[in-house]
């Protein structure tokens, strides 16, 4: 019984009238968790009960903790009639389970009920008392942590990236049951809202599992995804990155804590776990001894990580003699790294199973296979710790079309026993199906990383578009070469890695190199000299799906460029109707990726970061979006202009067209301008500018706007329909001169002019969908988080592809344009992480959906300091998640100088030196700008506080490592936010909701826990709740309201990177009915502002020790 | 082509103060986007005319949302529905309770009943307020009304609690709370030259003198109803003008010393027992609910007009008001100072307030 989840329903308020005849409510309260249920007394006449029960209690395996949400459903009693419901509260109560997060829930919730929304709001206190496992075949991965964040979370240091970890789980949709046909909407939607609810906590409890037997102790990057695929069924995926975390101890001040040498760390971690207890003096042990030449770092996984709270899993114990396997040539073509038989336990080959089954299927045979398959070297990460990120090479995406069947599901109709679909009807072969579509796309995108020279996918996310019973699968990600450093071995197919690895290259530039074969180049390019550090070849375009690496060096500001498309497709059914699809996709992306181009020409830039493509099916339409972060990266060529010209020389029209071409150069001038894009010339720093290897350069510079003379293309993808044939194409532009636009007919004149539609944002506004703007880092505090729906009925049957495109154009236009009127009181500001999703949810309705968050930004600073502050920001990151490698680099090279340094700051920094003198850089002028930023930073937090010398003053260490036993912040903090809710009862905890992984102006000092949530709204009386616009204006802030009421209950005062991920609107006026189903994610935390975490902190360590000996025994 | 949905949900919930005042006034969408076109609004951002009304819709559908939680602006502080940050919650509360004083002018003493909520429309046409925020500003007396009518203790002091509202705007709202419950008469033609803001000061005057609440402050609507027994001992006042000696001796005392201090003497001298017999007789007859609500009219007919003719100008009646207060005082054989001083303390404060054209 390894798990205790203790209840206690408090109070209602706002509760609405039930019965009419006395304007009053009797309501009483039902706790059901799993198949238990208590229920409390009946709270007469009032509509702000005070129902204060005792503890109810639910004992437990905690595999159901992590699966089941407790449900609390409020109901009015009625002597003579059925007790009618007033609403639910699911709580997710995965934050509980493990220590380091939340210690209890406790607040008000909003009661809601799927057909009339909010209704109310209860006080509920929740706690979870877990005893430690000692089962050995436990299925539970308490313990995991999850992030929705792509990026090492604040507070965090990533000691080991473990890879790809995917799972997906499917069951029948109970809308299409038929069942109901026979009970209410209200029935249906909670059957629907739990089942998802129940579903996504197995996933993540099986994601955790596979977690725990890579040896990592967290999941970055969680993707959930939900595909309804109506009658055949209904699936939930989750694809994430496996990482070992380390807490940067108390969060209170990070930077002092960072420089404390690892050996004062072991403290920090106790209370997360006995077990790795063991862990950080076996890693001193490892320093010395690991002085042997090939990345000591590899060394450490070995006895570093077993999983917390079990002992005894089989974690694949490598010893370090392992660094010789990974030189074992894969044993096919694509093998990815070979650790053949390292992982053999038993619960990991039950756990394969299904990729096993579903690879035979497919007819692959041989176990070599199994392995190349086992392993994708896919990160769902999209911002890296500086030095991660070798180079990069380029977008790779992978479509194919798939026709759906009904997921054929033993099951049926009992909701527990779904469970153990994978665990024991392993013969249930369809569920396999859509693991092996996916494990296809991957191979495919491997591939095509490997095409690039790649070992690596980073930004890696896949996405469904569904219309009947055809589904587009699409997976993207950029093809990159990571530093193996990071890795666990056999992680990453080492087998290509070559010299590039002992040749570091400088950090703003490097991940611009190409990682390919200059003389095998997967397709045409143009490459010249990195124009930063002149010592490697680099691509004239870049296109990613990353962040801007924070330390990459940027000329001006980014901007928002989207290519928007409609092709018009005839109806058709099956099998037809998949092969349509599937010929109509390769158009539509070479015809977006021609609009991304000539738009990034277009705004005089040369990369793209962030890039996202969607495409959507309809029944008569595709649409397809792809939206990016423009930016012009100083390391690569300037962008030539583009040249218009007459299908025929002398044509009638050469005026006509003279006069577009001064339209487009205009165009640039003004955009040049207004991103302020003035490349620096590096004359001056690198002679070998001199020797003109590139003599246009000058001319480039005064940015005149002549034709490049070639084009290529950095995407690189295929498509598969469903008879599994696959084609490849080659999206660059092959021999045609790309940037020369020929006008042979009014259709290019069309797209000519709607190319120059794309207004640029009113002054005092820019518009990024990255996680940061190129350009601006110098935040203020005001955040706003919006989400905005449009959707738009196409009245004209006959509308042409060139009327549609206009039509779908104009409506993103104008969304922007909304935006940035709406939130004009915020200039100067930044819409960042803008993200657009487009579908065909009816024949002639186009819905764009949008969430994006505007912050506010010192507009003085920015002029000045827009060369210098992202290179200070990236060495902050710097200095919080590289100092374990840098030591290790430091191991490495020197021992001496090592022993001598540690105690200070300073002294770690210098350590870089011996290193960095060892390879031979490029410009050191780069280098040394960076390093000194460092040296400043390092300088700076030796005035900010004495902890780290702590190792030396034994006293001192031990006052430390007991602060940071019981992370006395934390609880203090979410204390003394909770003890400021309750003042009076009447204040609300503000809490802020961002895209972003960060808050501008605070610090996260705390990480609660990830919020997942699922919610079906549906409404009869559509007319009386406004319309559609009202209806789902009040069902999107009704989800709002609830992740905020979580996310406060968990003592959190905001939420990052959080995403809309599914929001399917469905109506039907005639009969006055609309529903709507939003599903919305992201991590809950504590943040402080950086003014006040000082004095927080002292506060903190006053007194908090009492709070904390419970948080160390929960 | 048309856009069949279009909605925008901020975190925290944007509000434009112009648009807002522009919903309360009643204005539909398009004629608010109207005056927004023409206040400029589209020069600041670039925007077109339907990103204008899509705005508009969306602020409009906000304030709807709201709407029902500012009718108990207590739940706006603790509900979750909508983020709003505090100063903007007063905001909200203040400007969805303040009125047009025309408006209010209008039915001001009136029944607050469904009847009077039919005649709306042709207040409406005759201030010129739209029947929206007519019906607004209505059910907001209204609802306050209620609420209070069953509270105990001080009346602005509840309103201002239970509403959330401003000092200023309670108190008004207690003045229109108490002309509603007495149903004081205003509406007469004579009164027409009267503001609300004199109303509502004549009405804070008799809250905090003449009703319960002046004497005990915890019984159930103290400052909504007069004081009876004060009301009864108004009576015992009839001597100042039944007693010939007491009038004489009164009318001289007042005289002597208004003698030389003011041009008009001679009319005062010769108005004197027709003005004291007016207010004594308003005194004497308030034990009658039908003569209360004639309150207002009876001092103008009885005291402000007759003045008036004779040109007193304002400097004048509050010499003579004072004078004529103070004097009885020195009757030795009046007896009942505490009464006479409550009573004229309040009616010597209103016709200050009333005595202007």
């Amino acid at each position: 019984m390894p798990g205790k989840l203790k209840a206690k329903i408090v109070a209602g308020r706002h509760l609405p009238v039930m019965d009419r005849a006395s304007d009053l409510t009797d309501a009483f309260v039902e706790v059901k968790f799993g198949n238990t249920t208590f229920k409390t007394d009946v709270c007469p006449k009032s509509l702000n009960p005070q129902w204060n029960s005792e503890w109810f209690k639910f004992e437990v395996d905690d595999e159901d903790l992590q699966d089941e949400p407790l449900q609390i459903t409020v109901l009015d009693h009625d002597t003579y009639s059925a007790n009618d419901a007033i609403g639910k509260v699911y709580i997710d109560i995965d934050p509980l389970l493990y220590s380091e997060a939340a210690s209890v829930i406790s607040g008000w919730f909003p009661i809601y009920d799927t057909i009339h929304g909010i209704r109310g709001e209860i006080n509920v206190i929740v706690k979870v008392e877990l005893f430690n496992d000692l089962n050995r075949f436990r299925q539970s991965s308490c313990g995991v942590k999850f992030f929705c964040t792509t990026c090492i979370p604040q507070c965090y240091r990533a000691t080991l990236v473990h890879g790809f970890v995917e799972e997906l789980v499917v069951n029948e949709d109970p809308e299409y049951q038929w069942i109901d046909r026979i009970r209410t909407p209200r029935a249906s939607n909670e059957a629907r809202q739990r089942l998802i609810s129940l579903m996504s906590g197995e996933l993540q409890r099986k994601i955790g599992l596979k977690v725990l037997e890579m040896g990592g102790n967290a999941v970055v990057g969680y993707l959930q995804c939900f595909d309804l695929e109506g009658e055949s069924g209904l699936v939930v995926r989750a694809i994430g990155t496996a990482c070992t975390l380390d807490k940067l101890s108390s969060g209170s001040a990070p930077n002092t804590n960072t420089h404390m040498h690892p050996n004062t760390a072991p403290a920090s971690n106790a209370c997360n776990s006995p077990s790795k207890d063991g862990k950080e003096p076996v890693f001193v042990e490892d320093l010395p001894s690991s002085s042997g030449p090939p990345t000591p770092f590899r060394a450490l996984p070995t006895s570093s990580s077993p999983p917390p709270f079990s002992p005894s899993k089989p974690c694949s114990r490598q010893s370090s003699s392992s660094d010789t396997d990974l030189s074992l040539t894969p044993k096919t073509g694509m093998g990815s790294g070979g650790s053949a038989g390292k992982e053999a336990g038993p619960l990991r080959t039950l756990l394969r199973q299904q990729t096993q089954t579903a690879l035979e299927q497919r007819g692959a045979s041989s176990s070599g296979l199994l392995l190349n398959a086992r392993e994708f070297p896919f990160f769902t990460l999209t911002s890296f710790p500086p030095g991660f990120l070798l180079h990069v090479g380029g977008v790779v995406s992978a479509r194919s079309v798939k026709l759906l069947d009904r997921i054929h599901n033993p099951a049926l109709g009992n909701t527990r026993s779904y469970k153990l679909l994978d665990w024991n009807s392993v013969t249930a072969d369809e569920p396999e199906t859509r693991d092996a579509w996916w494990e296809e796309i991957r191979q495919e995108i491997k591939s095509h990383a490997r095409a690039l020279g790649c070992h690596a996918v980073v930004g890696y996310s896949e996405s469904t578009s569904i219309c009947e019973e055809v589904c587009i699968l699409s997976a993207s990600g950029t093809a990159a070469i990571l530093n193996p450093r990071y890795m666990r071995e056999g992680c990453l197919d080492i087998g290509c890695t070559d010299h590039r690895f002992e040749e570091p290259s400088p950090p703003n530039c490097g991940f611009c190199h190409i990682p390919y074969d200059e003389l095998n180049m997967p397709f045409p390019a143009q490459l010249t000299y990195c124009y930063h550090c002149r010592r490697q070849k680099v691509p004239d375009v870049l296109f990613t799906t990353i962040d801007l690496p924070s330390e990459a060096a940027v000329a001006g500001k980014g901007c928002l460029i989207q290519a928007r498309l409609c092709r018009l497709k005839k109806k058709a059914q099956g099998e037809a109707n998949a092969t349509a699809i599937s010929n109509l996709l390769p158009f539509m992306e070479y015809e977006l990726h021609t609009q991304l181009m000539n738009k990034l020409k277009l705004r005089s830039m040369n990369a793209l970061f962030g890039l996202h493509i969607q495409i959507s099916v309809g029944e008569n339409m595709l649409l397809g979006l792809a939206s990016a972060t423009g930016v012009y990266l100083t390391a690569l060529p300037a962008p030539g202009g583009i040249q218009i010209a007459g299908k025929t020389p002398g044509d009638l029209s050469s005026e006509h067209i003279s006069s577009i071409q001064k339209r487009i150069n205009d165009t640039i001038a003004v955009n040049k301008e207004l991103y302020q894009i003035n490349p620096p010339k590096l004359f001056a720093l690198d002679p070998e500018v001199f020797c003109g290897i590139n003599m246009e350069l000058a001319e480039e510079g005064v940015g005149s706007p002549i034709p490049e003379p070639r084009h290529r293309s950095r995407l690189f993808r295929s498509h598969s329909e469903s008879s599994d044939e696959l084609s490849e194409l080659d999206l660059s532009h092959g021999k045609k001169d790309a940037f020369v636009l020929e006008i042979d007919d009014t259709d290019a004149v069309e797209d000519i002019h709607s190319l120059l539609i794309d207004a640029p944002p009113p002054t005092g506004f820019y518009s990024c969908n990255t996680e940061n703007m190129p350009g601006i880092s110098n935040w203020t505090s005001g955040v706003q988080m919006f989400t905005s729906v449009r959707v738009l009925r196409l009245s004209n049957a006959n509308l042409t592809n060139q009327g549609l495109n206009k039509i779908f154009t104009d409506l993103c236009e104008n969304l922007l344009k909304s935006f940035y009127f709406k939130l004009r009181s915020m200039i100067p500001c930044c819409l960042c992480h803008l993200n657009f999703t487009v579908a065909v949810p009816e024949e002639e309705l186009i819905q764009v959906t949008v969430t994006a968050v505007a912050m506010t930004y010192d507009k003085e600073q920015t002029q000045e300091k827009t060369a210098e502050k992202p290179v200070n920001k990236g060495s902050l990151e710097a200095e919080e998640q590289l100092q374990f490698p840098l030591e290790l680099c430091a191991d490495s090279s020197s021992s001496n100088i090592q022993t001598a340094s540690k105690i200070s700051g300073v002294g770690e920094s210098t350590n870089m030196s011996p290193r960095a003198a060892s390879v031979d850089y490029g410009s050191f002028a780069d280098r040394c700008s960076t390093w000194l930023e460092l040296l400043r930073l390092k300088a700076h937090t030796i005035r900010r506080g004495s902890v780290k010398t702590s190792r030396r003053t034994q006293s001192l260490a031990h006052s430390v490592s007991s602060l940071e036993r019981c992370s006395p912040l934390q609880e203090g903090r979410s204390r003394s936010l909770r003890s400021s809710r309750s003042f009076g009862g009447s204040s609300v905890t503000v809490v802020k909701m961002t895209p972003l992984s960060f808050l501008p102006g605070t610090r996260i000092i705390k990480y609660l826990g990830i919020i997942n949530m699922f919610f079906i709204r549906e409404t009869t009386s559509l007319r009386e709740e406004g319309g559609v616009s009202g209806f789902l204006h009040s069902f999107i802030a009704e989800v709002f309201a609830m992740v905020r009421a979580h996310v406060a209950a968990l003592g959190g005062n905001a939420v990052v990177s959080y995403s809309m991920k599914e929001c399917v609107f469905m109506e039907n006026p005639n009969k006055n009915q609309a529903q709507c189903l939003i599903n919305v994610s992201g991590d809950a935390v504590i943040c402080i502002s950086e003014t006040d975490q000082e004095s927080s902190a002292s506060t903190a360590n006053t007194g908090q020790t009492g709070g904390s000996e419970t948080d160390g025994a929960t | 082509m048309s856009v069949e949905l279009d909605v925008f949900v901020g975190n925290t919930t944007i509000m434009d103060e112009e648009v807002y005042q522009l919903w309360l006034d009643g204005y539909t969408v398009n004629d608010a986007v109207k005056v927004r076109m023409e206040g400029g609004v589209m020069d600041e951002c670039e925007a077109s005319k339907d990103v204008l009304l899509s705005d508009t819709m969306d602020q409009y559908r906000t304030f709807q949302m709201c709407e029902r939680l500012l009718h108990s602006p207590a739940k706006l502080a603790n509900q979750l529905l909508f983020q709003i940050p505090p100063h903007r919650q007063i905001m909200l509360i203040e400007r969805y309770y303040a009125f047009d004083d025309t408006f209010v002018r209008e039915v001001l003493g009136k029944k607050l009943s469904k009847g009077t909520k039919k005649d709306l429309d042709d207040i409406s046409a005759k201030t010129s307020v739209t029947l929206k925020s007519c019906r607004r500003q209505f059910d907001n007396f209204k609802r306050v009304f209620k609420v209070v009518e069953e509270l105990k203790g001080p009346l602005v002091e509840n309103i201002r609690q239970h509403f959330l509202l401003s000092d200023k705007l309670a108190r008004d709202y207690a003045a229109i709370v108490f002309f509603a419950n007495n149903r004081f008469e205003t509406g007469k033609r004579k009164l027409q030259y009267l503001s609300f803001q004199d109303f509502a000061f004549c009405a804070g005057q008799l809250i905090s003198n003449w009703t319960v609440g002046a004497v005990d402050n915890m019984v159930e609507d103290m400052d909504v109803d007069l004081d009876k027994e004060f009301l009864q001992e108004l009576k015992e006042l009839k001597i100042l003008i039944t007693d010939k000696d007491l009038l004489d001796q009164h009318k001289s005392l007042v005289c002597t010393a208004l003698r030389g201090k003011t041009k008009v003497f001679i009319e005062m001298e010769g108005s004197f027992k027709n003005l004291s017999r007016g207010l004594i007789n308003i005194a004497a007859k308030l034990t009658n609910t039908k003569d209360v609500r004639d309150f207002f009219i009876d001092l103008v007919e009885k005291f402000i007009e007759p003045c008036r003719s004779d040109r007193w100008s304002a400097a004048d009646m509050k010499l003579y008001l004072t004078h004529y207060t103070n004097s009885a005082h020195i009757l030795d054989t009046f007896k009942h100072q505490v009464v006479w001083d409550r009573y004229m303390g309040v009616v010597k404060s209103c016709i200050f307030k009333m005595y202007h054209d």
